[in-house]
């Protein structure tokens, strides 16, 4: 196994390297450094002798890939790219454009991201795999059609109106929670209760169909009859049984997620005023900050590469005959 | 009889859950976002869609920064809270500033100088003594008087995350050097102040100082930390503690303004060399991020992802609450509190608020205690009279909450590129052109179909309430309106018609080619939401036969495009630094052009006549004469009409009734001091409307399992029943 991790490791520099480069060339052809200029120094009052300045201190007057008034390899190390991009494959951010440190800003956000993320994920799988093996257990019965029914009309919504709709619901109709807003310590439940709820709920109709799928493919096999012939009962079978068995499939859509559960999401952090790195990127990318975007981007890539790396490394933990090699 | 196992495994989940959101929301309302007792302190609570880019008072310049540091920065002079027209006090200055007129040799000169024998002008400013800085690290001595926390060691910095991880905290007085220091930063080339430019050509010595120090960091290299305290800049100078002066070249009035804003506030020496240590910048604990200063609060919390806490400042100096204002104030209860002791709000908690719709909902809920009015909200809380006025609706008016208006010192405007061969030029056809198409665009219509009536239709350069401005019919655009009974109107279709035909385009076609005119408006892109506002202005144009491309490009190219003076027809604003004439007029003087210059003259205008009388205007003191001169700087830009003036925004605020003291000042940027919380009161009404109802969730849950209940019969009759 050892030897596939590494080979792994070393196809994801080539990939993340090139991610790199297109992040950089997607984000030049829509900004040039002047704009960038521009937007941080503000609309008003701004000459081009400032822009100039601006430019000169942040290494953006340098030619963007090839520098041809160089020589050696300072026409290739004297570029806009090598000097923001070598320090990113050290996990060395620097400096956004407006001055600050990046890595601490990642640091700082990616706690609230989590708070929410991470019983969204697990709360939601719970969730969804119990009504799934419920649906399965009473299949045949008016619950299956019309939860099937359901599941569709809830995959059908869209998710803004699920956060919408339930801040008005819970939070104003029914006054229960708060609309929005966020809190450390004790006291995060009350705000952490409502998007993790709609976050729950918004996700029911795909994830039991998905799930329900997957058991109905177990279940009527040889091994189920079995342990029914057996005398097991039905719930015993499903939750047991059925269950482990078809945890391959769900693992791929859940283990890749993990990493990605640091970098949030923007929905439900706008909406609900949770200070969590979702809408860093977005805002980065609203304000030019080219610093951020090449951070964030990289940092998406790797985490999810190690995402798939992970779910490669948990089939072997839940099915005992996958070998890597 | 004991519960099946299946609903026994729910009924486990689900009543702890129940149990848990009945007993642990305490006394008070279960939505409120604040923590108990939160809303019975005198804590204003509001919020910010956007963070402020930056604190440091040298950068800031828009107004969600200056809304910040004007609570906790004092330059020497602030704006009368209650006295209209808008009017300058001292406030950490013993009394206004006095000038005095220099020549060449630095005799003085007496008041009533002429200009050309103006060299320079010289302020002087005397400060009050006792004044102190709010309590910081960057103060802390220790026994032998050195700075505690000016060499930060890696095990200090270890435990030090935020600024209130520093253990002790010192002040000290405010002097005359402190607002020295701050105009040198002002000129430093690292900090990119927006003003630096501006003020090379008035301070005395600030162009050569910005030029030493850029040679002198250029010199030592990137991440060079200067003191500037070893440079001197000649046209500031301290004659003692509580006195110092600024020279400027020639004669600039309008420096007074400039002395009301955040770029000329004090800033000590010891804070700049505090932050500027590595460990803490790598901690992003900066001077562009926890400003310190003298204010009435102090920053306390500043976590922009997700609020930002302003406190008292426990050293704030002496300041009452006006006693005098203007007419109505008494009546309307703004006098009230004249007198006492400010501030009367001891914490500010500004909420990052991305979206309205809950931004809404919570002021409605009463946590928020005050709110602006965004567009989708407009028709719940206001209505118009019969007579045009904006009221507030039933609704509203119920929930106690008031509404306060007030034109906003800014202008929107159509602008044409004087450099384009069409529709540019000075000539009377080009301006017959122009003024035809100002008579077409109607943006009384533009303002109540897409500003829910909140603007006024703009007459010329000056809105209302700034020196020049004039009400009735002298103070109309007599190419656009006419005066009908008490009121402008603005002329008719048929009237701008004549206009485009005597520029050469009857009916919209050009009379020596008999080509269609084709005009090109430069926009920045636009979503599906803009159509309707799109083909508003394509009917505009329409009317006169003229065909309107509306060539749609992002901001970027859209600046480049400015830059470079290639739009032929844009639109633009400015929101005024000052209210002085000079400020709104400078947008249109010739030296200031955009193309070429870098300016903020987009149109490119440029008149001799109107920067004759311009450079005249701008120095001349408030009175008669000077207003017979911005008269006739209006009728130039009228007929010469660079820009369809477009109009004037009205700002609409609400406020919950236990907010008080309120009066739209819209140049001030320190009300918040003057403005009072009466929390008993919020405390009783959000309990009024936040009672959390819990049936409807009992009866959801209860139908929940009466659902369940024949499925699990059927279930278990399946799990009876024989294979065979």
């Amino acid at each position: 196994m050892s030897a596939y991790l590494i080979r792994r490791l070393l196809y994801a520099v080539p990939l993340l390297l090139g991610v790199n480069i297109l992040t950089f060339l997607l984000f030049f052809v829509v900004n040039t450094p002047d704009d960038m200029a521009r937007m941080q120094l503000g609309q008003k009052r701004v000459g081009p002798e400032a822009i100039l300045d601006w430019k000169h201190e942040r290494g953006y007057d340098l030619p963007l890939l090839w520098n041809e008034g160089a020589e050696g390899t300072a026409q290739v190390t004297e570029t806009i790219f090598y000097q923001k991009s070598v320090g990113l494959f050290l996990f060395r951010f620097g400096r956004s454009d407006q001055g600050r440190d990046i890595g601490a800003d990642i640091r700082t956000r990616m706690w609230p991201s989590l708070a929410i993320a991470t019983p969204s994920l697990v709360l939601g799988v719970t969730v969804n795999v119990s009504l799934a093996l419920l649906v399965v257990l009473f299949r045949l019965t008016y619950l299956e059609f019309w939860g099937m029914a359901l599941c569709v009309a809830l995959m059908s919504v869209s998710s803004l109106f699920y956060i919408i709709g339930g801040q008005y619901l819970f939070g104003k109709l029914l006054q229960l929670v708060p609309i929005s807003g966020y809190d450390g310590g004790r006291d995060a439940w009350r705000f952490l209760i409502l998007p993790l709820t709609i976050s729950v709920i918004s996700g029911i109709g795909s994830g039991v169909r998905w799930y329900r799928t997957l058991f109905l493919d177990e279940v009527e096999k040889d091994y189920v009859r079995t342990a029914r012939a057996k005398g097991l009962g039905e719930l015993r079978v499903l939750f047991t049984h059925v269950l482990r068995n078809a945890l391959i499939p769900i693992l791929t859509g859940i283990v890749v997620l993990l990493p990605l559960l640091f970098t949030g999401s923007l929905l439900n952090e706008s909406f609900f005023a949770i200070p969590g790195l979702g809408s860093y990127t977005i805002d980065a990318i609203q304000q030019q900050d080219f610093a951020i975007v090449r951070s964030m981007v990289y940092l998406g890539s790797t985490l999810y590469i190690l995402g798939l790396l992970l779910t490669d490394i948990s089939y072997t933990l839940v099915d005992p005959r996958v070998r890597l090699h | 009889m004991p519960l099946p196992a299946f609903p026994r495994c729910l009924a486990a989940v689900l009543l702890p859950a129940i149990a848990i959101l009945l007993t642990a929301c305490g006394e008070g309302p279960w939505n409120s976002p604040y923590p108990a007792g939160a809303a019975s302190g005198r804590t204003l609570f509001a919020s910010f869609s956007e963070r402020p880019k930056h604190l440091d008072p040298a950068r800031a310049y828009s107004s969600d920064e200056f809304r910040i540091i004007g609570q906790v920065y004092e330059p020497p002079l602030q704006y009368h809270y209650l006295q209209r027209p808008y009017a300058l006090e001292p406030l950490t200055a013993v009394v206004l500033p006095t000038v005095r007129y220099l020549d060449r040799d630095l005799k003085v000169l007496p008041d009533d100088a002429p200009e050309a024998a103006i060299a320079y002008s010289e302020y002087a400013i005397r400060l009050k003594p006792g004044i102190r800085f709010q309590p910081h690290p960057a103060f802390v001595r220790d026994s032998e008087g050195a700075y505690r926390y000016h060499a930060l060691t890696d095990e200090q910095l270890a435990s030090i995350a935020r600024l209130d991880d520093f253990g002790e905290l010192a002040t000290r007085e405010l002097t005359a050097d402190d607002y020295a220091h701050q105009v040198k930063r002002l000129a430093h080339p690292q900090l990119h102040s927006p003003i630096a430019e501006l003020m090379k050509t008035y301070i005395v010595g600030f162009r050569e100082l910005a030029d030493v120090l850029k040679r002198d960091l250029d010199a030592k290299g990137p991440g060079t930390v200067l003191d500037l305290r070893d440079y001197a800049l000649e046209g500031v100078q301290v004659v003692d503690a509580h006195h110092y002066r600024v020279r400027l070249h020639g004669k600039y009035p309008q420096f007074r303004f400039w002395l009301a804003m955040p770029f000329f506030a004090p800033m000590p020496w010891e804070a700049e060399r505090f932050y500027s240590q590595p460990g803490l910048v790598a901690k992003n604990v900066t001077l562009d991020w926890y400003p310190v200063g003298t204010g009435a609060y102090q920053l306390i919390e500043n976590n922009p992802n997700r609020r930002i806490v302003l406190g008292r400042n426990p050293y704030f100096h002496d300041e009452f609450y006006p006693t005098e204002g203007e007419p109505g104030d008494r009546e309307s209860g703004l006098l009230v509190n004249a007198g006492n002791r400010l501030p009367f709000i001891d914490r500010v908690v500004l909420a990052l608020e991305k979206e309205t719709i809950p931004y809404w909902n919570k002021f409605l809920q009463g946590y928020y205690d005050s709110s602006g009015l965004a567009s989708d909200n407009f028709d719940q809380a206001v209505q118009f009279s019969a007579q045009g006025n904006a009221e507030l609706t039933r609704e509203m008016q119920a929930q106690g909450i008031s509404l306060e208006t007030a034109v906003a010192a800014s202008s929107y405007y159509m602008g044409f590129n004087l450099l384009d061969p069409v529709i540019g030029g000075l000539d009377e056809r080009h301006c017959k052109l122009r003024q035809a198409l100002s008579i077409a665009l109607d943006y009384e219509e533009f303002i109540t179909i897409f500003m829910n009536g909140r603007g006024i239709p703009a007459q010329g350069m000056v809105p209302p309430g700034i020196f020049g401005h004039l009400d009735g019919p002298r103070g109309i655009n007599p190419y656009v309106y006419d005066w009908v009974g008490n009121a402008p109107r603005r002329k008719s279709i048929e009237a701008a018609r004549q206009r485009l035909a005597e520029a050469g385009y009857p009916r919209g076609v050009d009379a020596v080619t008999g080509k269609p005119l084709v005009l090109y408006l430069d926009i920045t892109a636009r979503g599906p939401d803009d159509k309707s506002l799109l083909n508003w202005y394509r009917k505009q144009f329409d009317k006169l036969g003229i065909q309107l491309v509306l060539r749609a490009t992002d901001y970027n190219q859209f600046q480049q495009k400015m830059a470079n003076g290639n739009a032929q027809i844009f639109q633009w604003g400015w929101n005024a630094d000052y209210p002085d004439p000079e400020n709104f007029f400078f947008l249109l003087y010739g030296p200031n052009r955009k193309a070429g210059l870098g300016g903020e003259n987009a149109a490119n205008y440029q008149s001799e006549r109107f920067d004759r009388l311009f450079e005249r205007m701008r120095n001349m003191d408030d009175g008669p004469a000077r207003l017979e001169v911005i008269q006739q700087l209006q009728e130039i830009v009228r007929h010469d009409a660079p820009w369809i003036f477009g109009y004037h925004p009205k700002s609409f605020a609400l406020h919950h009734a236990w907010f008080r003291n309120l009066k739209p000042n819209l140049m001030a940027n320190n009300e918040l001091k003057y403005q009072l919380i009466e929390p008993a009161q919020r405390v009783a009404r959000q309990r009024e409307w936040n009672r959390p109802r819990v049936w409807p969730l009992l009866v959801g849950l209860i139908l929940f399992f009466a659902a369940l209940v024949p499925a699990w019969h059927g279930y278990r009759r399946r799990q009876r029943a024989s294979a065979l």
